[in-house]
């Protein structure tokens, strides 16, 4: 399938899933589903570098936390720009701020990936358990970091103050969903077209054998920072409107665990070795995240995901998908 | 006569290399001419993988210099010097295992042939290239298979064959045949003269004598780190030193 027929369908899905919601008219649905979209684009960035390259990053919360606190950032100087800018300038910053919540996203988006460039360039010579020891303690620094900067709220947090209604969408969270619905396709369609292209045969490449790859002509350093700012900028732009979906942000919220336990085992369960993958883990999972949060508690979540993961890597180590495609193989021989 | 002409292919001038304080490589100097079927031999931990390792990039050299195709390499990454026109097979088979046996062989035409300046392969040119590569080792017939369904005589061709892809000056076999029956050898002995008459230049590592002697045209010998012998292989091993270290007696 060509890849502007891929949108056109991921599109189709999304909007009969955005209008399906609408007419039901709960607006729970969406803040549910904008948790497991979120999962999605997070799932998806992930396997960008651990599962193409297979390099294991345990640092999605601190790329997801960059795009959260740059929109807080921007928020912070939005409110304060009297005290920032000279009087001449204060005028055109206030025909700016504060900057529309997709603006925000592109910003995000840049961001993270910048520092997914200088955070590769420092860590990517390394491996194995290595490479994930040093992504926790880039996420370790990076929110000693935001606790100690009280411009965008420190240690006690930062408060947004967020519009009820979107012009055209009716309640914030019915657009927030609806941008959460675009990011999940561009995620997608980034993480198929990699696949697909010179660059998915060259992060196989890495993932079989790094030093097989150079001796091909394979240039694995420059690829595997490509892969860590696609995949640092796609998490940062998952981040960039947690703040307005939330409203009130702390580190501990920002930098929490779950994110990059789930990133990782989002993939795991679904299968690595593909865009379907990370996609399934996330439904799969995120699914029953949210209805556990509802029936139980949300203290079970990472409880769920742990026994799933345990259950997939004993019976299918290559995940769901590599489970389907081993009985296709199996069916195929016979 | 142009001075391209007479300069080597390979030049190593010193070349050393330590790890901790052991010395592995100690002051080694090699030319190889274009063309050249080079055999290498040596005692285990003579040096002979670390010597391959310096010339291709995989280790860097501490003191020496490595001239390739009129140009010092030293400091250059081992992609890079692929794309120069050096490739390598391994000692234990590498293959890309996520990838069939043709992709296997597509990955340097992607990245070093087509990598070159003013060369642009088609799908259908990377296609034809695959499986004239693939019948040059006799793996045709399993372009479409998974490398774990390849035997150990058959994972050693498709090294040479992915090496070959990169359509290298100078190839260097380390141990291509290290654990192949008597037949299997030939098999490759056969095949690395077959890669050398499409003018690839080629050095051997190799503990197997009867396939040193049947290919090499020239003999080398390590032993701890340093060159002890050169020249034709008939008298090589015939040198006093050599067969003191090396061969025993």
């Amino acid at each position: 399938m060509r890849t502007p027929a891929f949108i056109l369908i991921l599109t189709a899905v999304a909007a009969a899933l955005y209008f399906a919601f609408n007419l039901v008219g709960n607006d729970y649905l969406f803040f549910a589903g904008y948790t497991v979209l979120q999962y999605i684009v997070l799932a998806t960035a992930w396997n960008i570098l651990g599962g193409y390259c297979g390099y294991v990053n345990f640092g999605s919360a601190g790329f997801f936390a960059i795009g959260v606190y740059t929109t807080v950032f921007l928020y912070a100087i939005g409110q304060s720009i009297e005290e920032i800018f000279p009087e001449f300038l204060v005028a055109p910053m206030q025909a700016i701020f504060p900057l529309p919540v997709p603006v925000l996203i592109v910003i995000a988006g840049a961001v993270a990936g910048f520092i997914g460039l200088g955070m590769g360039y420092l860590t990517l010579r390394l491996r194995g358990v290595f490479f994930a020891i040093a992504t926790l303690a880039f996420t370790v620094v990076l929110e000693t970091f935001i606790v100690n900067w009280s411009f965008v709220g420190g240690s006690r947090g930062a408060y947004i103050i967020v519009p009820n209604e979107v012009p055209m969408f009716g309640h914030l969270i019915q657009f927030l969903f609806a941008l959460m619905l675009i990011l999940v396709i561009v995620a997608l369609t980034t993480a198929r077209l990699i696949e697909r292209s010179k660059l998915g045969v060259g992060f196989a490449t890495i993932r079989d054998d790094e030093l097989a790859a150079e001796a091909s002509g394979v240039p694995t350093l420059r690829l595997k920072l490509v892969a860590t700012v696609v995949s640092g900028a796609l998490m940062g732009m998952a981040g960039a409107p947690f703040p307005y979906y939330i409203g009130y942000v702390e580190p501990g919220s920002a930098f929490n665990l779950s994110y990059a336990v789930n990133s990782i085992a989002m993939p795991m369960i679904g299968g690595t070795t593909s865009w379907v993958g990370p996609l399934v883990g996330a439904l799969l999972l995120g699914t029953l995240q949210q209805v556990a949060t509802v029936t139980i508690s949300s203290a079970v979540n990472l409880l769920i995901v742990g026994l799933l993961l345990i259950f997939f890597v004993i019976i299918a180590p290559r995940g769901i998908v590599g489970l389907i495609q081993d009985s296709w193989r199996g069916r195929s021989k016979s | 006569m142009s001075d391209t002409m007479t300069s080597p292919l390979l030049h190593i001038d010193q070349l050393g290399k330590r790890f901790g304080g052991f010395v592995a490589l100690d002051g080694v100097d090699l030319s190889v001419p274009k063309g050249q079927r080079l055999g290498l031999i040596g005692p285990n931990g003579s040096g002979k993988s670390t010597l391959v390792n310096c010339i291709c990039g995989t280790l860097q050299n501490e003191t020496g210099s490595v001239t390739f195709d009129g140009q010092k390499i030293d400091g250059m990454v081992a992609h890079q010097r692929t794309h120069h026109g050096l490739a390598r097979s391994f000692q234990l088979p590498r293959p890309f295992r996520s990838m069939t046996v043709a992709q296997n062989i597509r990955v340097p035409l992607l990245y070093t042939v087509n990598g070159r300046p003013g060369s642009h392969l088609s799908h259908s040119e990377l296609d034809d290239r695959c499986m004239e590569l693939l019948k040059l080792v006799t793996l045709d017939a399993k372009a479409g298979k998974y490398t774990t369904d390849l035997t150990q005589v058959e994972m050693r061709k498709l090294e040479l064959a992915r090496a070959m892809a990169a359509e290298p000056k100078l190839l260097i076999a380390d141990e291509s045949m290290a654990g192949l029956s008597h037949s299997e050898v030939e098999d490759i002995v056969a095949l690395l003269i077959r890669m050398n008459e499409r003018g690839v230049t080629i050095i051997m590592i190799e503990h197997i004598m009867r396939a040193v002697m049947t290919f090499s045209q020239r003999l080398v010998v390590l032993v701890s780190g340093k060159k002890i012998a050169d020249g034709k292989p008939e008298d090589v091993i015939q040198d006093k030193e050599v067969v003191g270290a090396y061969l025993g007696q």
